[in-house]
């Protein structure tokens, strides 16, 4: 499967499995589950970086559509995929390492370490200002503070969830081509 | 100038970055505004569209349920009627004293009482259908049985704790009271001949009632099983009954009993009196 064909797919079944299955969900009034944004975590490596800003703005804006209420998702979207190919540069060990695979898992990140470093931050930066722009509106501090902490870590767990059920196979590409 | 464009080339990505983040909070601060704008339209229309395919699949899958809460909606209803309760005559204070009250202080005299199908068949000579309510729901022997669209099913035989087995209209032994719709004179019995599901026997009709097929039959209300006006079936055929001055009419049944899921289980508060009052009657006779 073509990398385009692959991505349209993740975008449309994450948008509905974040509507149509987590959100019918309601855990607790402190946790929502986010996983939507894994399409921006799983985008590829090589890619012009306002391109990924502008996907992730589409994937954001195509939630907020759903749940009316347009703007939230996208800026915290736009936000992790700004922040995206600085993380990626700090955590990939080796030199060339984003040449050698297609797009981040903890085989092309070189463990599971710093592939959950990876992942862990971007969903703490995706949902902090996220419930930070909701929290302008409504809420109080140490709301906000528990429920990102919360919502982070279930997000998480899903995404790791994910990262099991679809194996994702990644052949090594020889930077030589 | 230069230094301008080396700037705009140098940080372009971040700047598109803020133009994105202003633009999504501009559309959070102006989300009324946005929300009259034309993209909207657009927007609501694709997410209306899934969304309706969602609430499809969804309502399917909550069909049982809303079946379940149909149908208890369907006994209350039907326990409201006016038809259920039977005023006697209170300038007669003795006979009003011996009706059961229900909790209304109405007198009420017939009780649906929704209950589920667990077994039916209706390729036997004899068919039973099971119902999921026994005398610990306060169902007892004797009730009338009909579908959900008041066609007659039968009459309760058996009772355990929480299962009633119903001698279905389909049975050799099955017998009930029957009029025609449209000329109450013309009366008879309900009995089946053992051959076609769905279709049973109206017997012993006066060949001078008016009967025509098409024409609806339905209980008669002089026996305490049911109430006055169930659906029992429609008329398909008739033939004179050559030996005796009756017709013998072949129904289409009211009820379709190859899918019957939910029945009504029809109590008659005053069965116990009536009864009562023909034993007193039959045993005086026979004194």
């Amino acid at each position: 499967m073509s990398t385009l064909v692959k991505n349209i797919m993740r975008f449309i079944l994450l948008i509905l499995v974040q509507f149509y299955v987590l959100d019918k969900i309601h855990l607790h009034q402190m946790i929502t589950p986010y996983i939507y944004f894994l399409f921006i975590l799983w985008m590829p490596f090589k890619m012009n970086r306002s391109l990924q800003m502008l996907l992730a703005f589409l994937l954001g804006f195509t939630l907020d559509s759903f749940r009316h209420s347009p703007g939230f998702h996208a800026a915290a979207c736009v936000l992790i995929a700004y922040v995206r190919p600085f993380l990626i540069n700090i955590l990939i060990p080796q030199e060339g390492a984003d040449s050698n695979y297609e797009e981040p898992s903890a085989r092309s990140m070189g463990g599971f370490f710093p592939y959950l470093i990876y992942a862990g931050l971007l969903s703490l930066l995706h949902h902090s200002w996220l419930f930070f722009l909701e929290a302008m509106e409504f809420g109080n501090f140490w709301y906000f503070i528990v429920k990102t902490f919360l919502s982070t870590i279930i997000s998480l767990l899903l995404i790791f969830a994910a990262e099991l059920l679809f194996s994702r196979k990644q052949k090594f590409r020889t930077n030589t081509v | 100038m230069r230094n301008v464009f080396l700037f705009l080339r140098r940080y372009a990505t971040f700047l598109f970055f803020l133009l994105l983040q202003v633009f999504s909070i501009w559309l959070i601060v102006n989300y009324n505004k946005y929300h009259n704008a034309i993209g909207s339209a657009y927007m609501n229309e694709i997410t209306g569209m899934v969304n309706k395919r969602y609430n499809k699949i969804d309502n399917f899958l909550q069909l049982k349920e809303k079946n379940d809460s149909l149908q208890k909606e369907n006994e209350r209803l039907r326990n409201q009627q006016a038809e259920n309760f039977e005023r006697p005559d209170t300038t007669n204070k003795i006979v009003a004293d011996s009706i059961p009250y229900d909790t209304l202080g109405h007198f009420r005299k017939w009780l649906y009482q929704r209950a589920k199908v667990v077994s039916n068949s209706v390729t036997t000579q004899n068919n039973y259908i099971v119902l999921n309510r026994g005398t610990a729901q306060q169902l007892n022997k004797d009730e009338g049985v009909i579908d959900p669209n008041n066609g007659v099913v039968g009459i309760v035989t058996e009772v355990s704790a929480n299962y009633a087995v119903v001698m279905s209209l389909l049975h050799k032994d099955s017998k009930i009271s029957a009029i025609l719709k449209n000329d109450p004179t013309g009366g008879g019995s309900i009995v089946w001949d053992g051959k076609e599901p769905n279709y049973l026997s109206f017997i012993n009709v006066r060949q001078s009632a008016k009967a025509k097929p098409g024409d609806t039959v339905i209980t008669s209300g002089i026996t305490p099983t049911f109430p006055h006006g169930m659906f029992v079936g429609i008329i398909d055929q008739i033939t004179p009954d050559k030996s005796t001055n009756n017709y013998i009419i072949k129904l289409r049944s009211g009820a379709n009993f190859y899918n019957l899921q939910y029945a009504y289980a029809i109590k008659n508060f005053q069965k116990d009196e009536i009864d009562k009052l023909l034993e007193k009657a039959k045993t005086k006779i026979s004194n």
